[in-house]
């Protein structure tokens, strides 16, 4: 059985200059309480992984106007007014990666895998720097894993040994980067008793789980 | 008509029935309003839905349940959820029969700038790389010109999105067909005269003596 920590107790877990995944979806699927957290416990120089940077002030957003990110690897960051500034002013470094391609590093760090090959950034800027590998005659990109020292998911519902479930688009990166992170810390907006979850409904089975964030404050 | 809406109908005469169809952000989004519903076609979002349907009514949105760009919106009958890796899986592996993106530029060649404007503005490409190079089918849905700019050019000065070649490319003034030969005019929009296509298009576009006019019912 997991004993579930407090939002405290998760963010004196992660360093400053830590490298996170933080899940979600234009902030949807997004651990919001450990973002908020880690922003007023103003962490530094973190290594930040994640699909977007959504608005001002959703998903990772706080972390941004809190500067707590020296470097962001994600595949959008249009919506955000703070992170265009950072990027403009050069004080926050950026590696840009193709969704689908982000997706299937950090997949591949979490199941053991040297990289990927893929079509997609073949002929473009994606390219430049990396191998371009042959397979019967179609070009592939050779995209390396991407691991982190903590993954931070958002869950519908955890139960007391952390087998996690889903709900609709709030899944996303959520059951990747679960795989991933050297340190699994998810918040789950419920937590239940073993047996509430339909093992069919176990998307992330609680093994990969490190921490449970407390659901009271 | 509004020339946004001229550009969705135009569109949406091009989805097949029972289709999977992703619809980027912008004009191509208002293509799924120009569709008859009993045609089961099942829009896709990069954030995990095969099934998407119409914005909920006011109190029934649900924030679990979004579009790729963070709007709430409801489900049809018959859709699923799936993880951000086999979204993916879907879009790159071939299975997506369609999808519809806007452009920052489009060229004679077919190709596609969508993702950056080199020390102006980088919004990062997000899914469109990966949709350009895995679906089956790519329609630019876009205005002709930005504030006066040409959009359509000889050769994409902007980073390209992917080196394959779109299919179609629609505008409130035209439709336009890449092909190994060049750039082909294969339609005008109602009333418009073939000089003004010419004149606001800085790429070379090759037609015949008369191009047909874009069939859109009232």
């Amino acid at each position: 059985m997991h004993l579930a920590i407090s939002i405290d107790e998760a963010v004196d877990l992660i360093p400053d200059g830590a490298t996170v995944m933080l899940s979600g979806f234009m902030g949807v699927g997004v651990p919001d309480r450990i973002v908020h957290g880690l922003a007023e416990a103003g962490k530094k120089d973190l290594t930040l992984i994640s699909n977007d940077t959504a608005r001002d002030t959703t998903g990772p957003g706080p972390l941004f106007a809190a500067n707590c990110v020296r470097k962001l690897i994600c595949s959008h960051m249009g919506l955000n007014t703070i992170v265009q500034a950072q990027f403009a002013s050069g004080e926050l470094e950026v590696e840009l990666v193709p969704q689908g391609t982000l997706v299937e590093r950090i997949r591949a760090a979490g199941v053991g895998l040297g990289g990927i090959l893929t079509p997609t950034g073949v002929g473009t800027k994606v390219a430049e720097g990396k191998e371009i590998i042959e397979v019967d005659g179609k070009s592939f990109l050779l995209e390396k894993p991407l691991t982190a020292d903590f993954a931070l998911i958002a869950a519908r519902s955890c139960d007391y040994v952390g087998n996690l479930a889903y709900m609709l688009t709030a899944t996303n990166f959520n059951p990747i980067m679960a795989l991933a992170g050297n340190t699994v810390i998810c918040e789950p907006e419920e937590i239940v008793p073993v047996g509430m979850i339909p093992p069919d409904l176990v998307k992330t089975p609680g093994v990969l789980v490190d921490h449970v964030i407390k659901t009271t404050a | 008509m509004d020339p946004k809406i001229l550009i969705a109908r135009r569109v949406a005469q091009e989805i097949t029935p029972r289709s999977l169809v992703n619809l980027g952000i912008g004009i191509p989004t208002l293509v799924s309003d120009y569709l008859d519903e009993d045609m089961g076609v099942f829009f896709q979002a990069e954030n995990g839905a095969v099934g998407m349907g119409h914005r909920p009514p006011e109190g029934m949105t649900d924030r679990h349940l979004t579009d790729a760009g963070g709007r709430f919106v409801s489900f049809v009958p018959g859709a699923s959820t799936i993880d951000s890796a086999f979204s993916f899986g879907l879009i790159r592996g071939g299975h997506l029969d369609l999808t519809v993106l806007g452009a920052l530029q489009v060229d004679e060649k077919g190709h596609l700038a969508n993702w950056m404007i080199p020390g102006h503005y980088t919004p990062g490409m997000g899914g469109a790389m990966d949709l350009v190079t895995g679906a089956k089918k790519v329609i630019i849905a876009m205005q002709h010109t930005a504030k006066g700019e040409a959009k359509i050019v000889p050769e994409c000065t902007l980073p390209l999105t992917s080196e394959r070649r779109v299919d179609l490319i629609v505008t409130e003034l035209a439709v336009m067909k890449p092909e190994d030969d060049g750039l082909h005019l294969i339609e005008r929009a109602p009333n418009v005269p073939l000089e003004v296509i010419l004149e606001m298009t800085e790429a070379k576009l090759i037609h015949g003596p008369d191009v047909p006019e874009m069939q859109i019912g009232c």
